[in-house]
């Protein structure tokens, strides 16, 4: 009994080493950072707090537990807007132009010169004609058509554009509509790209 | 008449799409015959333009001291340049800290130079079609010395341990307006932003590849990229503000790699796109 304590013990204490390597303590890191950016102005630095979810999914690199997946999702959800008329499909040429564009952001982008990009094409196939696709992301070609063009799934590719986390927790993708990165307009365009049947995507 | 219109669109489609990814191709295949080139020739290499630039600048009194940087040590001891690079990221007694290529070259500059600190840095990156900065010509020349050795990173100093430990938790650490971590875009095998290919950084294999070719000529710029560089262009396309030159952030993230890649060949400068 009692060595079978001690084993228990000592498993206890080696899950718990195990957790530990490779990771520095958080105080370290936000020394290193703080020390590291210290040109950056105070409000370009709080670009390098981060918030619950990206907390999270460092600390467990993108495969959290059930639990924490589950509190991800629910958190996130609460995020998502929708727009005021409750139409989701905006115009898809102007989803091309974001799909394409991987403007915005970036400390070269200011004063902007043009709106802030979707960058899609980074990461994603999505039509045909391009053939300059990243494939960190899944191909996304005859999104709409495979998916025929059903309004629960132009709602979920909406949130899916808005706020990845809420559906998949610590998605690599970024929250576009959550981080204030695009706008309600931008995503809607976004989703009549990848949802609309006229759209190159689905042809 | 309206088929033939229809197979003529379709047709001029496919030869566009075509013309593209030939484009694409022809690229990679340029970059892949120059390597070729210098693998007859090594002296070809641009890069090594850059190696010569630095080691006159080493060997040269310069600065309010008038001092070469001949007496710098590089971690081997002063004036010891052979082998050094594959030895870095390292602590450093003398600064207490842990230093890769570039901070050394910087500090040996203020120190037995005499050169304001602010001055050394303030351009350290050269821009496309410009010749390699000071600091650009120094760290390749550095670098340089080490081929024909392999990386062997210690890890005899708590502080050393320290900073591999920072850099691998910043390689997974997401943060910014797009919510990126360096394992966004290089913890998978045989993936590619657009048609860049992205090396698997935190895998061993893949990090051997690629760590021991920096700093690099890069054609498309037409000069030569070093480490700092290349991290600070990471977190520039990560939507993160500007990383202060020789910061501890670099550093960690160089010694993590630098681990990984433990054991693999030096062959800088090499040739990238």
């Amino acid at each position: 009994m009692r060595s079978a304590f001690i084993v228990i013990a000592a498993l206890l204490a080696l899950a718990a080493v195990r957790e530990e390597a490779g990771a520095q303590s958080p105080a370290v890191v936000e020394q290193a950072i703080k020390g590291s950016w210290t040109a950056a102005s105070p409000d370009w630095q709080a670009r390098l707090l981060q918030d619950e979810t990206q907390k999270a999914c460092s600390q467990y690199r993108n495969a959290p537990p059930r639990k924490v997946a589950d509190k991800i999702i629910a958190r996130e959800k609460t995020t998502i807007k929708y727009p005021a008329d409750g139409k989701l499909m905006g115009d898809w040429k102007k989803g091309e132009k974001l799909a394409q564009s991987g403007y915005g952001g970036r400390f070269t982008d200011y004063p902007p010169r043009a709106e802030n990009g979707g960058n899609c094409y980074a990461c994603h196939q999505l039509s045909r004609k391009e053939l300059s696709f990243g494939t960190l992301g899944p191909s996304l070609l005859e999104y709409g058509k495979d998916r025929r063009f059903k309004d629960d799934e132009v709602k979920s590719a909406y949130e899916r554009i808005y706020n990845p986390h809420a559906v998949i927790p610590c998605a690599n993708m970024p929250r576009m509509g959550a981080n204030n990165f695009l706008t309600i307009e931008q995503i809607k365009d976004l989703v009549a790209y990848v949802m609309s049947p006229e759209s190159p995507v689905n042809k | 008449m309206r088929a033939f219109r229809k197979f003529a669109s379709v047709i001029t489609s496919v030869l566009l799409a075509l013309g593209g990814l030939a484009a694409q191709e022809d690229t990679e295949r340029e970059v892949e015959r120059y390597r070729q080139m210098l693998k007859a020739d090594p002296w070809s290499n641009p890069g090594l333009l850059d190696v010569d630039r630095g080691e006159a600048l080493w060997n040269e009194k310069r600065g309010p001291k008038n001092a070469s940087l001949e007496g710098c040590d590089l971690g081997k001891g002063p004036g010891k340049v052979d082998g050094a690079f594959a030895e870095l990221p390292r602590y450093f007694k003398d600064v207490k800290r842990v230093m890769d290529v570039e901070t050394r070259i910087v500090w040996c500059m203020e120190k037995l130079q005499g050169f304001a600190r602010a001055d050394i840095i303030k351009r350290p990156y050269s821009k496309a079609n410009q010749s390699g900065t000071e600091l650009e010509a120094l760290a390749t020349y550095v670098a340089n010395r080490s081929n024909g050795y392999k990386f062997k990173p210690s890890l005899k100093y708590r502080k050393e341990q320290e900073a591999l430990a920072l850099g691998e938790t910043l390689f997974f650490r997401r943060q910014g307006p797009m919510d990126f971590s360096c394992s966004t875009c290089h913890a998978d095998s045989g993936k590619r932003i657009r048609l860049q290919g992205l090396p698997f950084l935190s895998k061993p294999e893949e990090a051997r590849k690629v760590m021991g070719e920096w700093p690099a000529y890069r054609v498309s710029q037409g000069t030569v990229m070093t480490m700092q560089h290349r991290i600070t262009d990471c977190y520039w396309q990560m939507r993160l503000p500007q990383i202060d030159y020789a910061s501890d952030v670099v550093i960690a993230l160089t010694m993590y790699l630098v681990n990984l890649a433990k054991g693999s060949d030096i062959t800088a400068p090499q040739i990238k796109r």
